[in-house]
């Protein structure tokens, strides 16, 4: 093998580069046309020119347009909370999978196959059907979000699980933990089972949306909070992604080159619980999106965790918006589940893509 | 770690502040002259009530009359979609209690459009009692009172038929026997209320729907079993039902006694509910016991 002369290696790591750049400011502008139309199209029509009054009036702007109030309330009550569940559940669930798929060296890891979202979900069933009364924590009035924190600390409890747990194990730490999240994962599905067993009809109804996921139970009361905690685990994650580099070398490998792997391995993990819980409990479980976003950015630019992570929530926002006008729209006036459209329209677009890049490699 | 507790502790706190941004709610104006019914009995009512003409949508359950199943259908009412509704430009949306999922019905209502959520379907009473609500929300008041009067005579003469019944048949309701096990229908459904109208006993006496091992079917002895017909043709018919080796040795497997009727007209709880129910009395207690016409 002649060497690679040093001009002509600077001018692929460049290229490389800005293929990266590239990549993500693609990404940015897909995410902002798809905001855009999930704002402006939907089973109730709303000309551009009336959208764009309604949104200059909340910002004090007199643009020219009239609209009625029931306009405004559809854009701002209903679309505007929607398109932020749908992108923060997406950039999230995305993120999250990405993020474990690194620490866990495991394109297979994804936060519904490690048993996170099905804690996440057990623990959301069990208060919708034990739960109800009101909740107060000092003065703050939690009922409302009594469901969204038992999801998040469901998520919690079934992470530290099966890292706790997998770590008591011999062997690939990473294959033990798969392991026991496939273990917890079958709990958690037992669990849920009792609590449908033992729910009345209208639990049963609610848990019946919890289980097949959704963003239609949008609302600014539920989405913010769900949002402030995605961001906080997103920058968190994000923050690491050259640790998570260092990561993929192996544990051992990484601690040479001076990551704390086990202090690493507790922040993405309590960040992940994080974000797969707030979504989960805004939105139940949507799946898919969290295995398939990160594999499909890394088929396309490469392993650097600097590009994979903010790609994949990029993407995973993106694919989850477009599913969502697609669920809304298509047999309107009544909905699509999205899972189905997440499922429909990432699995052709993945193997497209599996082909199209791996071909002549394997 | 101290990072995520630091952000637990802001979130928490704007969670808190949260619920004082969600926009004022528009108060709803209705005339009732554009109106989505949702639960098919609610809309079997607004069709008897004579406004089907008002009607713009339906949801899926409402298969009856024929005329609903031509209007733009906004999906099972339990599943409903907020802008799917208001797409439709409603001014009155009658909503049965089973309509759902509430959060898009409240953000539904929040448009300013109308919502009239009917009184529960329980007992005899509560029918015409769901006729009198709608009736008044469609500002039908006279057709309202007549049909639900006429609703309520007829269960009286219902009431009445029962003392000429010698003993009462047990009678078990079976919602599905997906895969050999049947769900069947304890107390406090719809199934039971119709089968204790019909002045015959509920085999079984749990609460709520459950599936029912064989030998629970057994210890239940049927005399008869009560289905939709939409379930004896998914679970293959008659006689594969009537076969079924938790049936087979029943009082209900031996003579054959399977009665199917079409499940809106069971159990929608609508203005056809008499009908159903004289018609379940004479099939399970013969033309005898039929109740005089009020």
């Amino acid at each position: 093998m002649t060497p690679i002369p040093a001009r002509e290696l600077m001018d692929k790591i460049t290229q490389k580069r800005m293929q990266k750049h590239r990549l993500l400011a693609f990404l940015v502008m897909a995410l902002v046309i798809a905001i855009i139309a999930n704002i402006g199209i939907g089973s109730y029509g709303i000309p551009p020119l009336r959208l764009l009054a309604i949104l200059g009036a909340q910002i004090g702007l007199d643009l020219p347009g009239s609209f009625s109030a029931q306009d405004e309330a559809i854009v701002l009550a209903i679309r505007l909370p929607r398109v932020f569940t749908g992108l923060g559940v997406g950039a999230g669930l995305a993120l999250a999978g990405a993020a474990l798929q690194g620490l866990f060296r495991n394109p297979l890891a994804e936060p519904g196959l490690v048993g996170v979202s099905a804690g996440a979900a057990l623990a959301a069933v069990a208060m919708i059907v034990l739960g109800g009364g009101s909740f107060y924590i000092a003065s703050f009035d939690l009922t409302p979000y009594a469901l969204p924190l038992a999801a998040f600390g469901g998520g919690l409890l079934a992470t530290a699980l099966i890292h706790g747990l997998a770590r008591r194990l011999p062997g690939d730490p990473v294959a033990t933990m798969l392991l026991v999240g496939i273990a917890i994962n079958a709990v958690a599905g037992a669990g849920i089972g009792i609590f449908q067993y033992a729910s009345d009809d209208t639990q049963l109804r609610l848990l019946s949306f919890w289980l097949m996921g959704g963003l239609g139970h949008a609302s600014w009361t539920a989405t913010l909070p769900a949002l402030v905690l995605i961001t906080i685990g997103g920058i968190t994650i994000l923050s690491r992604a050259m640790a998570l580099d260092a990561y993929l070398l192996g544990s051992a490998e990484a601690g040479h080159l001076g990551i704390k792997t086990q202090s690493l391995a507790r922040v993405m993990i309590v960040a992940t619980a994080l974000m797969v819980g707030a979504a989960v409990a805004v939105s139940g479980i949507i799946s898919f999106v969290g295995l398939v976003v990160p594999h499909l950015v890394r088929t396309i630019i490469g392993p650097d965790h600097r590009t994979v992570l903010p790609a994949s929530a990029l993407l995973g926002a993106f694919l989850m918006l477009m599913a969502d006008l697609l669920a809304r729209t298509l047999i309107s006036p009544a909905e699509l589940p999205i899972g189905l459209v997440t499922s429909a329209l990432g699995g052709p677009a993945f193997l497209w893509l599996l082909f199209r890049y791996h071909s002549g490699r394997f | 770690m101290k990072k995520a507790r630091f952000g637990f502790g802001i979130a928490l706190h704007l969670m808190a502040s949260m619920a004082l941004l969600a926009p004022p709610a528009l108060a709803c104006n209705s005339e009732g002259q554009r109106v989505i019914a949702l639960g098919g009995a609610v809309t079997e009512i607004v069709y008897a009530l004579g406004a089907g003409d008002r009607l713009v949508a339906v949801d899926s359950t409402s298969r009856y009359p024929q005329a609903a199943t031509k209007l733009p259908d906004v999906g099972y009412y339990r599943q409903l979609g907020a802008e799917g509704l208001l797409s439709l430009a409603p001014d009155l949306i009658l909503a049965d209690p089973g309509a759902g999922p509430p959060v898009v019905l409240q953000q539904v209502e929040s448009t300013g459009v109308c919502i009239k959520r009917i009184a529960e379907a329980k007992g005899a009473a509560s029918i015409g009692a769901r006729v009198r609500d709608i009736a008044k929300a469609l500002k039908r008041e006279d057709a309202g009172r007549i049909l639900a009067d006429h609703l309520d005579a007829r269960f009286v003469a219902i009431q009445k038929s029962h003392a000429a019944i010698g003993t009462k048949p047990r009678v078990l309701f079976l919602l599905s026997v997906a895969a050999g096990a049947p769900v069947a229908a304890g107390r406090n459904t719809h199934a039971d209320e119709i089968i204790r109208m019909a002045g015959a006993d509920n085999a079984v006496s749990f609460e709520g729907y459950k599936p029912l091992s064989p030998e629970a079917t057994a210890a239940a002895v049927p005399g008869a079993l009560l289905m939709m017909s939409h379930a004896v043709t998914e679970a293959g018919g008659k006689d594969t039902i009537l076969t079924l080796p938790s049936i087979r040795f029943t009082p209900a497997g031996r003579n054959g006694q399977l009665i199917a009727m079409d499940g809106l007209l069971l159990l929608g709880f609508g203005p056809r509910t008499p009908d159903a129910i004289t018609t379940l009395m004479d099939r399970l207690h013969g033309a005898r016991h039929q109740p005089a016409a009020p």
